[in-house]
């Protein structure tokens, strides 16, 4: 509920997410991702440099979380190296550095990646229209990497609330042609002049747009909610598969 | 027959000295002044002094314009975001290319005659890329500045160095990547390095010598006419304050001025204050950011300034090219119009600086209302609110252009785009990135990453889009739109048969009736457009010339 009225300010361009408004997925997440590639030098208290304190979750040289970023992409010339993390590893570093003060890591839950495929591939039905690997249709946006794509946080909301986190370039398009054909399908790229889509057939599209007597761009995502469907338990699950996904 | 051998090599010496006289002075600063008689060159970037990117060639014809052929293309060797715009002189072509190379080609077949290879220092500091947008030209030598702040003179016949001046010191953040402007004997340049805490400068060097003959500095030291404007910090202030703010206030140089010969005045844009974001640090109007500057053309003293946007904290540099116009509005005023990146558009006095017009050309709301004086009445839109227009503003550094055929501004413009600002703290440090927080763009989805724009515009027009907007400038008021899918970052030439050329990210180069609007021909070369197109003529053929991507096309009529 917290989310869905965080998202909803967001969405009305009310708010940006401050410090105590990241996902606690994405602290979640940034936690695992602080446990693999960080605690080897900063320790799991995030005070073992000297002079370095991450706990406190304000850092000199990065008051706002773009420098944050660019120090980790970047590294420091003291020692640090640059670490080449995907967006999701990045957003949940920084929303957990940020509250690491307030986070007990040893406790910090996310999902189970097996059973979050099972649920995937099996009662989810998310194969109707998404693919993964080889499997699935292509309806949909392909899922193979989302993991790297998007931040826990974002996919998260997008199980619960799918229009809110469809991409623009993603909605879904109506081109009825000047001859009469109708094609209904998901973006994949315009331009003044031109329209390329992906049918519910699968077919591939690149339509000029003086050929199409009408263009119709829906802003409601064809995908349902799996809020009531899943249980929290499960999203958690589910979430945590798809933040796996990296892709080859 | 000594003394014959000595009258010939005595005459030969008079003959080479003669030629070489009439050779040196092939383009002479008269010339230069009188650009706009010469229309089949492209004398300095942008056409001639009034900057108006506007010639009077009409081979190409709304009419014949369809029949336009590819004559023949260039590539860069270097990959990146190819920015230049050429010149022209008598059927040669000179071009900058990535890092900062010269080359000269002929303009009829693109064939090179020599190309010049600098490299920059490898401790440059460049915000974005290793752009440079183009060259002047006096007599036959070359002004290039370089990325590493260097303006060289280079011999237009055999593409050697002839002189370099040390500008400002690359590791404190200084760079150049404008075209210079040369007036009369003296070639002019700025600084560029605003996210990097410099002090911006203009500066003007003897085109024989490299030497310095003056500079103007874009922030005031204290004592001097503007320092009012770098305001003591409150005492006990709970935010951070800089009491030395002005030392690395920014001001950057990277767009070329413009020259009214009349007045002796050269006019320069502006750019952004440092810390851009971060307005509490540096309190005050924060002169001369965000201003045009009138120089005295022989001494660089100041005549006059207005600033557009007083105590940025939106990083809307005034870098735009300057377009003089004459008799405005069917006036005896002659002004200066100015499409600005921070959504409004201009008109002012040239000889006086008054203002006398501005008006939104794209959705403004960080002001509301103008005052007597042209003070914007600022409208701060507060904690993670959008502001419209949004960082790279209602247009950016993209030439416009004029016409005094249609008496139209032409404008490249991103609407409906607006950023969220997050302002924060930042302490200067010589060499680093000093901007005081950032912006984000308004996206439809908060928080998703991963958008990106041409070749796959996945932002599309849900987060903006492009367009050219021809508007009236004595009202300020659109006469058309010609709307784009993706954002643009094309200039735009217009020509005196009633043609507007201009590109976009997309990657299509169209020409579009200047009266109307109406697209007459369109052609995709496969890249985003990135600088402003010129026209020139060799023999009885006028040719278009465009860059897309690492290529430069030139187009012409089939005989």
């Amino acid at each position: 509920m917290f989310i869905t009225a965080a998202f909803l300010l967001l969405a009305a361009g009310q708010a940006p997410l401050h410090d105590a408004q990241y996902p606690d997925v994405d602290i979640a997440y940034g936690a695992k991702v602080y446990a693999e590639k960080c605690v080897t030098c900063h320790g799991t208290q995030g005070d073992a440099i000297g002079g370095v304190n991450l706990r406190s979750g304000r850092f000199r040289n990065a008051v706002v979380d773009r420098d944050l970023e660019r120090f980790i992409r970047a590294g420091s010339p003291a020692g640090m190296p640059a670490f080449n993390l995907d967006n999701a590893e990045m957003a949940g570093v920084i929303a957990y550095l940020r509250n690491m003060n307030a986070s007990d890591n040893t406790a910090a839950k996310t999902g189970d990646v097996t059973r979050g495929r099972g649920i995937v591939e099996g009662k989810g039905g998310c194969a109707t229209c998404h693919r993964i690997g080889v499997t699935g249709s292509r309806v949909a946006p392909n899922l193979s990497e989302i993991g790297s794509a998007r931040s826990p946080g974002s996919i998260e909301r997008s199980l619960l609330d799918p229009t809110s986190q469809m991409m623009p370039i993603n909605r879904p398009v109506r081109a009825v042609m000047k001859n009469g054909a109708t094609i209904n399908g998901r973006r994949l790229n315009e331009d003044t002049y031109t329209v390329q889509l992906i049918d519910d057939r699968e077919q591939l599209h690149s339509l000029l747009k003086s050929d199409i007597q009408q263009l119709t761009v829906s802003t409601t995502s064809p995908m349902p909610s799996f809020k009531g469907t899943l249980s929290d338990a499960e999203i958690a699950d589910v979430v945590a598969y798809l933040l796996s996904l990296k892709g080859q | 027959m000594l003394n014959t051998q000595r009258a010939f090599a005595a005459g030969l010496v008079a003959i080479v000295c003669l030629l070489s006289f009439r050779l040196n002075a092939q383009i002479t600063a008269d010339r230069l002044t009188a650009a706009p008689n010469e229309p089949q060159n492209w004398l300095m970037y942008s056409g001639n002094y009034y900057s108006q990117r506007y010639s009077p060639l009409d081979q190409i014809t709304p009419a014949n314009v369809k029949n336009l052929k590819l004559q023949w293309v260039y590539q860069s060797p270097v990959a990146g975001n190819w920015q230049t715009s050429p010149i022209v002189v008598d059927g040669m072509m000179y071009i900058t290319q990535r890092q900062n190379d010269v080359a000269a080609l002929d303009a009829t077949t693109g064939r090179a005659f020599w190309i010049y290879r600098y490299t920059p220092a490898q401790d440059r500091i460049v915000c974005c890329g290793a752009n440079n947008r183009g060259l002047a030209i006096l007599g036959d030598t070359l002004f290039m500045g370089t990325l590493d702040a260097q303006l060289i003179a280079i011999d237009a016949k055999t593409g050697h160095a002839i002189w370099k001046a040390s500008v400002a010191k690359t590791t404190e953040g200084y760079s150049i990547t404008h075209a210079p402007l040369v007036v009369k004997d003296k070639v002019i340049v700025g600084v560029g390095g605003g996210e990097y805490g410099i002090r911006g400068f203009i500066a003007a060097y003897d085109v024989t010598t490299g030497k310095e003959a003056w500079r103007f500095y874009t922030i005031p030291a204290p004592g001097e006419p503007g320092s009012e404007t770098w305001q003591r910090c409150p005492p006990n202030s709970k935010s951070f304050c800089d009491p030395d703010a002005w030392k690395h206030g920014g001001g950057s140089i990277w767009m070329t001025g413009s020259y009214d010969a009349k007045l002796n005045l050269t006019y320069w844009g502006v750019g952004n204050v440092g810390p851009d974001y971060n307005g509490d640090q540096r309190p005050g109007d924060n002169l001369y950011t965000d201003s045009v500057v009138a120089l005295d053309a022989d001494t660089g003293k100041l005549r006059w300034h207005y600033q557009f946007t007083p105590h940025d904290v939106y990083d809307y540099d005034s870098v735009q090219v300057p377009v003089l116009v004459d008799n405005w509005d069917g006036s005896s005023i002659n002004v200066i119009t100015w499409a600005n990146r921070n959504g409004n558009f201009y008109a002012i006095d040239r000889a006086t600086g008054r203002f006398l017009l501005g008006k939104p050309f794209v959705k403004v709301n960080w002001m509301s209302d103008f005052d007597e004086r042209g003070r914007p009445k600022q409208t701060p839109q507060g904690d993670g609110k959008p502001t419209y227009p949004g960082n790279q503003g209602g247009t950016n550094w993209y030439s416009p252009s004029y016409s005094p055929k249609t008496n139209l501004f032409y404008v490249p413009a991103w609407e409906d785009y607006a950023s969220i600002y997050s302002p924060a703290p930042s302490e200067y440090k010589q060499g680093t990135n000093f901007t005081g927080g950032g912006p984000r763009n308004l996206s439809a989805v908060p928080g998703a990453p991963g958008l990106g724009r041409s070749p796959l515009n996945t932002w599309t027009d849900a987060a903006g889009h492009g367009a050219v907007i021809a508007l009236d400038p004595g009202t300020g008021r659109a006469k058309w739109e010609f709307r784009m899918t993706d954002v643009t970052d094309a200039g735009i030439l217009t020509t005196g048969s009633n043609l507007l050329f201009t590109g976009g990210r997309e990657g299509y180069f169209q020409a579009l009736d200047a009266r109307t609007g109406a697209l007459l021909w369109k052609t995709q070369l496969g890249a985003a457009i990135n600088s402003g197109p010129i026209t020139y003529r060799v023999g009885n053929r006028q040719y278009v010339e465009v860059v897309s991507g690492l290529s430069m096309f030139v187009f012409g009529l089939d005989n």
